[in-house]
C-alpha cells in the first residue's frame, strides 16, 4: 500500500488520506489525482470535508493517515510555508495594515534570495493588470469593494506563480451578478495562466459552470468524481443526482430485464420501461432501485396525442403549483400513482401559447432513454 | 393614511392637560431631537464628579504653582520662580530623570513579560480562557500595599531569595542590591502592573483574524517572520495602550519607591509628597507636579506618534 505513490503527471494526489479531529472524521480515505492545468472543484454541503481536503493540500492540516503528494513528492509534515501552493481565503484575509501593493508583494518579499525592489514592482504591476486592478496601487484595503478585495486576494496568490491555486469559497461573499462575472473571469484567468485551480464550493451551479472536473463529497468521503456533464447525466447514486441539479425520485423494484430494456415496478403501482445501459446492468431482477428523472426531461402536453409515442411512462397528472422562473416554468404535478413530482418546461415558442393553469389536468411522459436507474440508498 | 392619524392624534393629546404637558412636551421634544443633549444628560453625574474631583483641584494646583510659600501662608503674586527652581536645582532634574528611567525600565520589562503571557492565552489556550484571564488579574485581589510588602519579604536582607541562596550555599553574605534599590522598584512595579499590560495586549491579539496568520504562512512566512510581519504590527495598538497604561501611572508612583526603593530608588513623586508634607512648600510641590505632568504628556505624544509612523513601515 505504501509503495503506491503518485502518478508523475499529477500536481496533487491523495493516497488514502484521512483526517480526524479527535473522534470527528473530517476526511476519510481520500484517493484523488489532479492533473496539471486542471480546474477541479470540491462540491458538497458544509461539513462534508471539502475545506479539510483543501487545507491538507495547503499544509494547514496534516493527514492523520495516508499521504498527500505535490508534484509526485509526499509532502506529509512539510509546513504550509514550504509548499508551492497558494490559497485565496474565503474572506480574502488581506493584511489590513498594508496597502494593496504591499499585500500583493508579500509573498515575493518572503523569498530568499529576495527579488530586487524593481523586479517586485514590475511583477506587482503585471499581476494587478492581470486581475484588472491597474492603478489602484496604494489604496488601503478597507477603501475597496468586496469584488476588488477578491481581485487583490487573487493577485496576492498568483504573483507567487504557485503550482496549485486553492480557492476556498472565494465567491461566497459576492452578490449574484458579481459572482457570475467573477466566475467567468476566474475561468478565463485559469486558462491564461495555466495554473491548476482547486476550488471549494457548496454552490453546485458554480462548480458545474467553472470546473473541468467536480469532486462530490459527503461525510468526509469522495462520492463521485467526474466532468460536470458526467455528474449530471450519470450520477452514481441518489445523493449525487440530488445534489447536482434537481431530480425526481421514484422508488421501486426491478421487475424484468433483458439486453435492451429494464422494467421497473414503482411502489405506486405503475411500471416504467427504460433503456438498459451499463449502469442499469448492475441491478438484478428483484433489486430495490430508484428511478431518477430530471424535471426538464419530462414532456407535458394538453392532449395525449401530442406525447411522443415511445415513452417509458405516460400518465395524467394535475397541476398543483406553478412557479414562473423567467426562461422556464416549474410545475408541481400530482398523480395518484406517481405521487408529487416537479417538471420544468421551457417557455412556449409563441406568446399566444398559454402555460398550464393550477388544477388543470395534463399529460406527462418521459422518454425511455432519459430516466436513470440508481441504487436505492 | 399616516398623516390622517397624526392629525387626529394631535388635538386629542393637547386637550385638557395642555398647560402641564406643554412645557414637559417641549422639553421632551428637545430631548428627543438632540442627541448631544441626551448624551450630556447621561454623562452629567460623571461630569459633576470630574468637575469637583479633578478639574477644580487641578486648577487650584496650577494656581498654587505660580505662588510663593511664606511660613503657613501663600504670597499670591504671580511668579515663575518655582519653575525656575525645577530647572535650576540639580536635585529635581536628577529625580525627574531617575523617575523616567525607573518607570521606563519598568514599562519595558512589564510589556516584554506580559506579551508572551497574553500571546499564550490568545493563541494556545482554547478552553477556559476566562479563567486564565482572571488568574492573571490575581495580584489585584490583594491591596497594593500588601503586594509591595510581599516583595519586601521576598527581596529583603533575610528574605526568601537571600536565605534560599544562603541555604544552598551559593552565597555567604546576603545580596544587598536586591532590596532598597531601583531594581527592587522595577520588580515590584512590574508585578503590580502586569495585568494592565496583559489585558490590552491580549485583546489586540485576540482580535487578529486567524486567517491572516494562515495567509502569511501560505505566502511563505515561517513562524518568526509571520510574527514580525503580521502578528506584531497588528497587536501594536495593544502594545501602545499597555505601554501608556503602565508608564503614566508608574512615573508618579511614590509608595513603592518609599518602601522598597531605598535612597537610590527614591523618585520625584516622593519629593513632591515631601513638599506638600514635611518641607511644607506647596508651590514647589505643585510646580514639580506640573513639570512632571507636562514631561509625561510630551513623552506619550511623541511615543504614540513614533510608533504609528514605525508601524506603517514594518515588513
Amino acid at each position: 500500500m505504501t509503495t503506491k505513490g503518485a502518478r508523475p503527471d499529477t500536481v496533487v494526489s491523495f493516497r488514502n488520506a484521512s483526517k480526524y479531529y479527535g473522534d470527528v472524521v473530517a476526511a476519510r480515505n481520500l484517493d484523488l489525482d489532479v492533473a496539471s492545468g486542471e480546474f477541479l472543484s470540491f462540491l458538497g454541503p458544509s461539513g462534508c470535508g471539502k475545506t479539510t481536503s483543501l487545507r491538507l493540500i495547503a499544509g494547514f492540516d496534516q493527514p492523520s493517515e495516508g499521504e498527500v503528494f505535490l508534484q509526485g513528492e509526499c509532502v506529509n509534515g512539510v509546513p504550509a510555508y514550504r509548499r508551492p501552493v497558494n490559497m485565496v481565503f474565503q474572506h480574502y484575509a488581506l493584511f489590513p495594515h498594508l496597502n494593496i501593493v504591499d499585500n500583493v508583494a508579500y509573498g515575493l518579499k518572503q523569498r530568499s534570495p529576495k527579488p530586487s525592489s524593481k523586479e517586485i514592482g514590475q511583477r506587482v504591476n503585471e499581476v494587478l493588470e492581470l486581475v484588472q486592478l491597474g492603478g489602484f496601487d496604494y489604496r488601503r484595503i478597507w477603501e475597496m469593494s468586496g469584488g476588488q478585495q477578491q481581485r487583490v486576494a487573487l493577485a496576492r496568490a498568483l504573483i507567487n506563480k504557485p503550482k496549485v491555486l486553492l480557492l476556498d469559497e472565494p465567491l461566497a461573499a459576492l452578490d449574484r451578478k458579481l459572482r457570475r462575472e467573477m466566475q467567468i473571469e476566474l475561468q478565463n484567468l485559469q486558462r491564461n495562466v495555466g495554473i491548476t485551480f482547486i476550488l471549494v464550493t457548496h454552490d453546485q451551479e458554480e462548480a458545474l459552470s467553472m470546473s473541468d472536473r467536480v469532486c462530490i463529497m459527503r461525510d468526509g468521503e469522495i462520492v463521485q468524481i467526474g466532468s460536470p456533464l458526467d455528474l449530471y447525466d450519470r450520477p452514481k447514486n441518489r445523493y449525487v443526482a440530488d445534489f447536482v441539479g434537481k431530480s425526481n425520485f421514484f422508488d421501486g423494484a426491478v421487475e424484468h430485464k433483458n439486453k435492451s430494456t429494464i422494467d421497473i415496478k414503482l411502489d405506486g403501482g405503475s411500471t416504467v420501461a427504460l433503456k438498459a445501459n451499463a449502469d442499469s446492468n448492475e441491478h438484478k431482477v428483484g433489486d430495490r432501485v430508484c428511478v431518477s428523472v430530471r424535471p426538464e426531461q419530462v414532456t407535458l402536453a394538453r392532449n395525449q396525442e401530442q406525447l411522443p409515442t415511445d415513452c417509458a411512462i405516460k400518465a395524467k397528472a394535475q397541476v398543483m403549483n406553478r412557479i414562473f422562473l423567467g426562461e422556464q416554468i416549474e410545475y408541481l404535478l400530482r398523480d395518484e400513482r406517481l405521487g408529487e413530482f416537479l417538471v420544468r418546461s421551457p417557455r412556449q415558442h409563441a406568446l399566444s401559447e398559454r402555460p398550464f393553469e393550477i388544477n388543470e389536468s395534463v399529460f406527462v411522459a418521459w422518454s425511455r432513454d432519459t430516466a436513470l436507474v440508481l441504487g436505492s440508498e | 393614511m399616516n398623516i390622517h392619524r397624526v392629525n387626529q392624534a394631535t388635538p386629542g393629546a393637547s386637550l385638557g392637560i395642555a398647560s402641564v404637558t406643554s412645557w414637559r412636551g417641549k422639553l421632551r421634544a428637545v430631548f428627543l431631537r438632540s442627541e448631544a443633549i441626551r448624551g450630556y444628560t447621561l454623562l452629567s453625574p460623571t461630569l459633576v464628579v470630574m468637575m469637583f474631583g479633578m478639574c477644580a483641584p487641578f486648577a487650584i494646583m496650577v494656581a498654587v504653582s505660580f505662588w510663593t510659600q511664606h511660613a503657613f501662608d501663600f504670597d499670591t503674586t504671580f511668579t515663575l520662580g518655582r519653575y525656575q527652581d525645577v530647572i535650576d536645582k540639580p536635585i529635581y532634574m536628577a529625580l525627574m530623570l531617575r523617575s523616567l528611567a525607573i518607570s521606563g525600565a519598568c514599562t519595558v520589562v512589564t510589556v516584554l513579560l506580559a506579551y508572551p503571557m497574553a500571546y499564550y492565552v490568545a493563541f494556545h489556550v482554547h478552553r477556559h480562557k476566562l479563567i486564565w484571564i482572571i488568574l492573571m488579574t490575581l495580584p489585584f485581589w490583594t491591596s497594593y500595599l500588601l503586594r509591595v510588602f510581599a516583595w519586601k519579604v521576598i527581596l529583603g536582607f533575610n528574605g526568601v531569595i537571600n536565605s534560599g541562596l544562603k541555604g544552598l550555599g551559593l552565597i555567604e553574605q546576603p545580596l544587598e542590591f536586591l532590596l532598597y534599590s531601583p531594581t527592587a522598584v522595577v520588580i515590584t512595579l512590574a508585578h503590580a502592573w502586569a495585568a494592565f499590560a496583559i489585558l490590552p495586549i491580549y485583546v489586540s491579539l485576540e482580535k487578529i483574524d486567524r486567517s491572516l496568520l494562515e495567509a502569511a504562512t501560505d505566502l511563505g512566512d515561517g513562524p518568526v517572520k509571520r510574527f514580525l510581519g503580521v502578528t506584531l504590527p497588528l497587536s501594536l495598538p495593544g502594545i501602545i495602550a499597555a505601554t501608556l497604561l503602565i508608564f503614566i501611572p508608574t512615573v508618579g508612583d511614590y509608595v513603592t519607591p518609599a518602601l522598597v526603593g531605598g535612597p537610590s530608588g527614591i523618585m520625584l513623586a516622593n519629593n513632591i509628597q515631601a513638599q506638600f508634607g514635611k518641607v511644607n512648600d506647596w508651590p514647589m510641590g505643585a510646580a514639580l507636579a506640573m513639570a512632571m505632568m507636562i514631561t509625561v504628556a510630551v513623552i506619550s505624544v511623541v511615543y504614540i506618534w513614533v510608533t504609528r509612523k514605525a508601524a506603517g513601515r514594518i515588513v
